[in-house]
């Protein structure tokens, strides 16, 4: 059985949770790719207002198909983790505690989690529809001009992740020791 | 001489992106479906399950099985007793793909200028088609959507003849273990040996249509097929990366004569969300 998790994560929520272990995820959750990730950077180290609240936050690594009639999203999976990497350790020391996507991560990654206590999660590439339906609410909050990428505030029911790296240095995938 | 409008094959490839993005194939169904049984790792189980659970939603709620809806690949065969008349037959398929693209609420990926990665076409268009004469008067479309993330993990190499079937099987297992979970395994291996440079590419490519369960006829290449599979699934990467017995469901390859001095390989990887349909015309 999956251990539920409310979300926002918190530094507690996200010790208590091991690499490997199903999760249910419940609450609120924010979409960013690519772009949405240059511009959070670089908005960073210009000492600039972000247009979302970092603190505890999670971040889901995906591009959603757009809303079909009478739905909030369409299939919303995630994307390769690896190509935010360069990314995540700004952005975990700002204050996000989760993210979500698919894929091995750096080492820098890694010892990100590890020195602020924070996860990454990986939900079942490929699973788009399964995971969009878990969507109950989703609007976009910021970069808009960036359309799918734009950032969106998701609220899911039951979001089914597994812990890849944990607070601890452990990793899910084979061939990774813990660091 | 049996003349047809161009216009004719609008509608059915729009269908043919709306359908290949809704319905995963029996075929890899049933092979998913096998490939629970095997799995010794139970988060391998999990994801086998989920992935199964997605394609009947994906069915049942008409919604893409996969937010990466693809860039679509055209294999066209067209009779050289063929008439096509009314205009571009490249346009037209783009007119199918964009009405299906938007009908679909499909996603749309493709951007124009690829280095400067924007802007986005905003239809999904242009489709990538290869073209190939054949006997006859008929018109038959292959339609893929092929995925981004299975797409960047294909390689091509230009082995020498020395290295043989045996050069094939290590090239092809260390790319797997390179790209371990970023492809969204389980995966399908094309593989195209033979030819040129560019004909390996569009080799591997095109054994991706041929639907699972088939082996090469040729019961040499047929082995090999066999013999890639087993190496790639001993890498135990498993679904998704996770560790498992399911890294492949499937290796499909296709030969072509070559140069005495070369040994092309080319490898195309697809993820589970094998999405093609045929239209005949």
């Amino acid at each position: 059985m999956p251990t539920t998790v409310q979300l926002p994560f918190s530094e507690e929520k996200a010790r208590a949770v091991r690499a490997g272990e199903v999760l249910a995820l419940s609450g609120v959750l924010y979409t960013a790719r690519d772009a949405a990730h240059k511009r959070l950077v670089q908005a960073l180290q210009a000492g600039e207002r972000l247009p979302i609240q970092l603190e505890d936050q999670t971040i889901y690594y995906c591009g959603p198909t757009p809303a079909p009639p009478g739905r909030v999203i369409g299939a919303a999976g995630p994307t390769t983790s690896s190509r935010m990497d360069p990314y995540a350790p700004t952005l975990y020391a700002a204050g996000v505690r989760a993210t979500i996507g698919k894929g091995e991560r750096s080492r820098q990654v890694r010892l990100a989690c590890k020195q602020y206590g924070c996860l990454y999660l990986v939900a079942v590439g490929g699973a788009g529809a399964l995971l969009g339906d878990r969507v109950v609410e989703a609007e976009a909050v910021a970069y808009h001009d960036l359309g799918p990428e734009a950032i969106h505030r998701l609220r899911v029911e039951q979001m089914p992740v597994i812990v890849a790296y944990d607070t601890y240095g452990g990793s899910v995938f084979p061939g990774e020791e813990a660091i | 001489m049996r003349e047809l409008d161009v216009s004719t094959v609008v509608e059915p490839v729009a269908q043919a992106c709306i359908q290949a993005n809704r319905e995963l194939p029996a075929e890899m169904v049933a092979a998913l479906r096998q490939a629970l049984e095997c799995e010794s790792s139970e988060l391998g189980r999990w994801v086998l399950r989920t992935l199964l659970e997605n394609a009947q939603l994906a069915r049942d709620k008409q919604l893409p099985m996969c937010q990466d809806t693809g860039a679509v690949v055209v294999f066209a065969e067209v009779g050289q007793d063929l008439h096509l008349v009314g205009g571009d037959l490249y346009e037209a398929i783009d007119r199918g793909v964009s009405d299906g693209y938007r009908r679909g609420y499909l996603r749309k990926s493709i951007v124009a200028d690829p280095l400067a990665h924007e802007p986005n076409t905003g239809d999904n268009t242009p489709a990538i088609v290869h073209v190939r004469l054949v006997p006859g008067e008929g018109l038959k479309l292959h339609v893929m959507a092929k995925g981004g993330g299975s797409e960047n993990m294909s390689a091509l190499w230009m082995l020498t003849p020395a290295a043989g079937a045996e050069g094939v099987v290590d090239a092809v297992v260390e790319r797997i273990r390179q790209a371990r979970g970023r492809p969204c395994p389980p995966l399908v291996l094309g593989i195209g040996i033979g030819g040129t440079f560019e004909k390996a590419a569009l080799l591997a490519k095109e054994a991706l249509l041929r639907p699972l369960g088939q082996p090469h006829p040729d019961e040499q290449v047929a082995q090999l097929e066999a013999a890639i599979l087993r190496a790639v699934n001993a890498t135990g990467i498993g679904p998704l990366g996770l560790g498992g017995d399911t890294t492949a469901l499937a290796v499909h390859v296709l030969t072509h004569p070559c140069h005495i001095a070369s040994l092309p390989v080319a490898l195309n990887v697809q993820c589970h969300a094998a999405r093609h349909v045929t239209i005949e015309l």
